[in-house]
């Protein structure tokens, strides 16, 4: 693994490019077979994630008044918060793949992607302790001292439902979230090793993908999960 | 260095040095990127996982001696058919092809040095080999007798058996699917040669990218659908569960939504190897390229939107099921045109009976007779009455097993030469192929009978009137399992002492016959250009026999 | 992916688009629109994903073979999702199986189905 500068791909001396592994015949197709390797991946994702949201939609289309009462058992503020954090992470992970495009000191591609992880941890944060724990000691967590409310009436069942798949989808999606914080540490652990450069950054440019899907997901499990049936009523919580 | 067709070695292959001799002992095995090192392992760990399935087949079919059960108690046998499908689907046919010939022949086809990442292949390996030992595990640890299909409320809440262990393993083996397809697409996409158009690609390509489009899509969705029924399972929490609410037939569109698209990923391969037999052995180019390429891809996309149709009892809306029915028949056309072009290939070619040959003639009568029976089987009417049945039984294994292990069969003996340098045995090849054939029909085609006569399936007891056809069955099965056995000892007897073979045994056209046998680890020593549409056969004889 | 770098204006334009539009579903929860809550909660929604796919994952710089993945995979999860609501949407329409005029008019009674 060379650590000094890379010499530029020219035609001749592709093959002795450190990066170019030995299946395939230039630097550029290998970016395009990575490229299109974590994009089928990601579709892979879409189906994971679809089977979660498919049987979540029709659990709503057939109990909508359950999952609204179980929706607004969720604390705006926290979901919107963590919006707001992951989109910030969004951000910052093009940032760290931008510097490393431009050829900015690799303190600088190391800065966002800590930045990024900080920000992913955050989200995890929010969620175990301000979210998740807090359910707990309400008893609103399927499995673990599920308790019903006298106020729920007949629709006991499809409210415990609602807070399965709350907690299912949201788990999968923390999953995937410690997945990426694992992926940006090694992501670090290259920058470090002076990896990147304006003519290689492919490892930066995938996971990129990948943190931003995961930030897709949550984009779409907020209002599904949160803003079920409005917030009007309640008066916000 | 030229490897013309009519070429003999002129040095043992042992001599010269190729992907086999390369390097030695276990260390470079098990951590291998090479693409034909990968299908060798895989080649030995579903051979291993297909006797087990098989073991478990030939028990229930001794139990099926009887009508009273000769053998174990009900609960026993509700074991033995859930271990024999669950292993046989999704730890043998699933990966068969596609592992073995997909992995050793995709990149020499397209004139490639290896997949585009053979380290996140041999990662799918070891995923195989890891949901295998949970399986196993869950097979010494009592068995899990839910059928393979894991229907809730049962799997999740009523059964006591090693559930969570098989399906965890079924989950992980799944992932190996998903990575596998990823890596074909990816290498069809962006490693063929130069001059090797989508057009110029040989069939077996298509039917593999067909197949790994469902890999990619398909496979998440069993996945995750395992993954809640286990949550189920694990914190008493209703998913499926209709005391809380729940519907079953939730799981079961989620689990069919996979399981029929794995259908199609059991057999595409196989129809992939059967047009690279065809032409082979007729000598003829085949009939029709565009139109197979086309139809295999059109099963990719049908294979999606029929699942519903494993559900036409179930309570499923009477609307919906006619949608589905709809959608079975014209998700049979493209398979229909497939065979159509297959026996239009063969009019007017110059046929050999080799083995191979034997195994794709073989393919083409069984797998359209299963496919037919598939079409009782969409018709919602028929459907009430035979659901549930042999039938059903006699139909699935016409197709998995007349054809898809046939064809695998058949693409062992064809790619043999290629993957060990060795010829087996033709007069064992063909005397065992021919066994399989009618061990086969002897153990199906009586099911057809007793699923229409009214036999229910997964029952370890029935009615004293069926015994006839259930011996003639297990007597079928006696002589199947002695035919697959003939071909796993003069196989390995071969790899020692058979005669040593060249590049071409077959005279087949294709970038992987232009290599030596067996090949160097990079495949080529230059990377070929491709200008040639593929099966320009000559119409002449097969020049070497084994 | 492409050689084409993006501008960091861009990406700050498109992270302020996605705060905004974050806002906004949240403040429209707060305001009773009946049905189309969930209706514009949905649309915000895709409108943001479509800026992060577009300008974060480089979408619109990438010609070819991801584009057809991605919408491919959307397709196939659409196909999952409309026909198994199909199903569950319907099945109480057809309450006395041998009266095929009953899964038309019955409909339109649905307290009698339950």
């Amino acid at each position: 693994m060379a650590e000094m500068a890379h010499p530029s791909p020219e035609h001749g001396h592709e093959s002795h490019v450190p990066e170019l592994v030995h299946q395939f015949e230039t630097v550029e197709q290998q970016r395009e077979a990575g490229t299109l390797g974590m994009w089928l991946f990601l579709a892979t994702e879409v189906l994971f994630f679809g089977g979660m949201f498919c049987s979540y939609l029709i659990y709503r289309s057939l109990h909508p008044q359950a999952f609204e009462i179980g929706s607004h058992l969720l604390e705006v503020k926290f979901g919107a918060t963590n919006t707001a954090v992951l989109i910030c992470s969004s951000l910052s992970m093009a940032m760290a793949i931008y510097s490393a495009q431009t050829g900015k000191s690799k303190k600088t591609v190391i800065l966002f992607l800590v930045i990024t992880i900080l920000l992913g941890l955050a989200f995890i944060g929010v969620k175990l302790y301000f979210e998740w724990y807090h359910d707990y000691l309400e008893h609103i967590v399927p499995g673990f001292g599920f308790q019903y409310r006298p106020e729920w009436g007949a629709n006991g069942p499809m409210v415990q439902m609602f807070m399965v798949f709350y907690f299912t989808m949201t788990g999968v999606h923390a999953l995937h979230m410690v997945v990426g914080v694992g992926i940006l540490t090694a992501l670090i652990i290259m920058a470090a090793r002076d990896r990147f450069s304006p003519q290689y950054y492919a490892p930066l440019d995938i996971s990129g993908l990948y943190w931003h899907f995961v930030d897709i997901i949550w984009i779409f499990l907020f209002p599904l999960l949160y803003l079920v049936g409005g917030r009007y009523m309640s008066g916000g919580r | 260095m030229s490897t013309a067709v009519a070429e003999l070695p002129t040095a043992p292959s042992e001599s010269r040095v190729n992907y086999l001799n390369a390097s030695y002992g276990i260390k470079s095995w098990l951590l291998t990127t090479d693409h034909k090192r990968i299908a060798l392992l895989y080649l030995v760990s579903i051979t291993f996982m297909f006797v087990v399935g098989g073991v478990a087949a030939t028990l229930m079919r001794i139990q099926l001696i009887e009508p009273t059960g000769a053998i174990v108690e009900p609960e026993v046998y509700n074991k033995l058919f859930s271990i024999h499908g669950i292993v046989m689907v999704f730890f043998f046919l699933v990966p068969s092809i596609p592992a073995v010939m997909g992995n050793f022949l995709i990149p020499m086809m397209i004139g490639a040095r290896d997949v585009a990442f053979p380290k996140l292949n041999l990662l799918s390996w070891y995923l195989y080999i890891t949901g295998s030992l949970c399986m196993l595990y869950a097979i010494a640890a009592g068995g899990v007798d839910t059928g393979w299909t894991f229907y809730p409320p049962y799997s999740s809440t009523y059964s006591h058996t090693h559930v969570i262990a098989a399906v965890t393993g079924v989950f992980i083996a799944g992932f190996s699917s998903i990575l596998t397809g990823l890596n074909f697409i990816v290498t069809i996409h962006k490693m063929r040669a130069p001059g090797m158009t989508w057009f110029r690609m040989p069939l077996f390509l298509w039917s593999m990218y067909a197949t790994s489009v469902i890999f990619i899509l398909g496979t998440p969705v069993i996945a995750i659908t395992l993954f809640l029924m286990a949550l189920e399972r694990l914190f008493h929490v209703g998913i499926f569960d209709p005391a809380v609410g729940g519907d079953p037939l939730l799981f079961q569109h989620l689990f069919w939504f996979y399981s029929h698209p794995a259908v199609y990923i059991m057999i595409l391969p196989g129809m992939g190897v059967i047009s690279e037999l065809i032409p082979c052995f007729a000598r003829k180019k085949i009939f029709g390229y565009k139109i197979v390429a086309y139809s295999s891809m059109a099963i990719a996309v049908l294979s999606f939107l029929v699942w519903g149709h494993h559900m036409f009892v179930t309570g499923q809306s009477i609307y919906t099921g006619l949608i589905f029915s709809v959608l079975s028949f014209a998700v049979a056309i493209p398979s229909a045109i497939k065979v159509f072009n297959w026996t239009a290939t063969l009019y007017k070619g110059s046929i050999s009976y080799n083995a191979p040959m034997l195994y794709a003639l073989g393919f083409i009568g069984l797998f359209t007779m299963g496919g037919l029976t598939g079409l009782f089987l969409a018709s919602l009417a028929t459907d009430v009455h035979l659901n549930g049945t042999y039938f059903i039984v006699a139909h699935f294994h016409y197709i998995m097993v007349g054809g898809a292990v046939m064809a695998y069969l058949g693409g062992i003996h064809y790619w043999w030469p290629k993957i060990t340098g060795r010829l087996y045995p033709d007069a064992w090849a063909r005397f065992a192929a021919l066994i399989i054939f009618v061990g086969f029909n002897l153990t199906f085609f009586p099911q057809f009978m007793l699923g229409y006569l009214g036999m229910p399936r997964r029952y370890a007891v029935y009615p004293p009137e069926f015994q006839v056809l259930n011996v003639m069955s297990s007597a079928g099965a006696t002589i199947l399992g002695v035919g697959y056995v003939i071909p796993l000892i003069y196989l390995i007897w071969s790899i020692k002492y058979g005669p040593i073979a060249g590049p071409n045994p077959w005279g087949a056209t294709g970038l992987e016959w232009q290599t030596p046998s067996p090949p160097p680890t990079e495949n080529f020593e230059e990377m070929p250009v491709v200008t040639e549409e593929p099966y320009n056969y000559p119409g002449t004889e097969v020049p070497v026999r084994g | 992916m492409s050689e084409h770098i993006v501008p960091v204006k861009v990406y700050i334009g498109v992270w302020a688009g996605l705060l905004v539009l974050t806002g906004l579903t949240t403040g429209a929860a707060y305001i009773d629109l009946g049905v189309f809550n969930t209706v514009v909660a949905l649309a915000i929604a895709v409108a943001k994903m479509t800026l992060v796919v577009l300008f974060f994952m480089h979408v619109k710089y990438t010609p070819g073979i991801p584009r057809i993945v991605m919408v491919a995979a959307v397709f196939w999860l659409a196909i999952m999702m409309s026909l198994m609501l199909a199903d569950e949407l319907t099945r109480h329409w057809t309450p006395v199986a041998h009266s095929w005029g009953a899964g038309v008019l019955l409909p339109l009674l649905p307290h009698v189905l339950r």
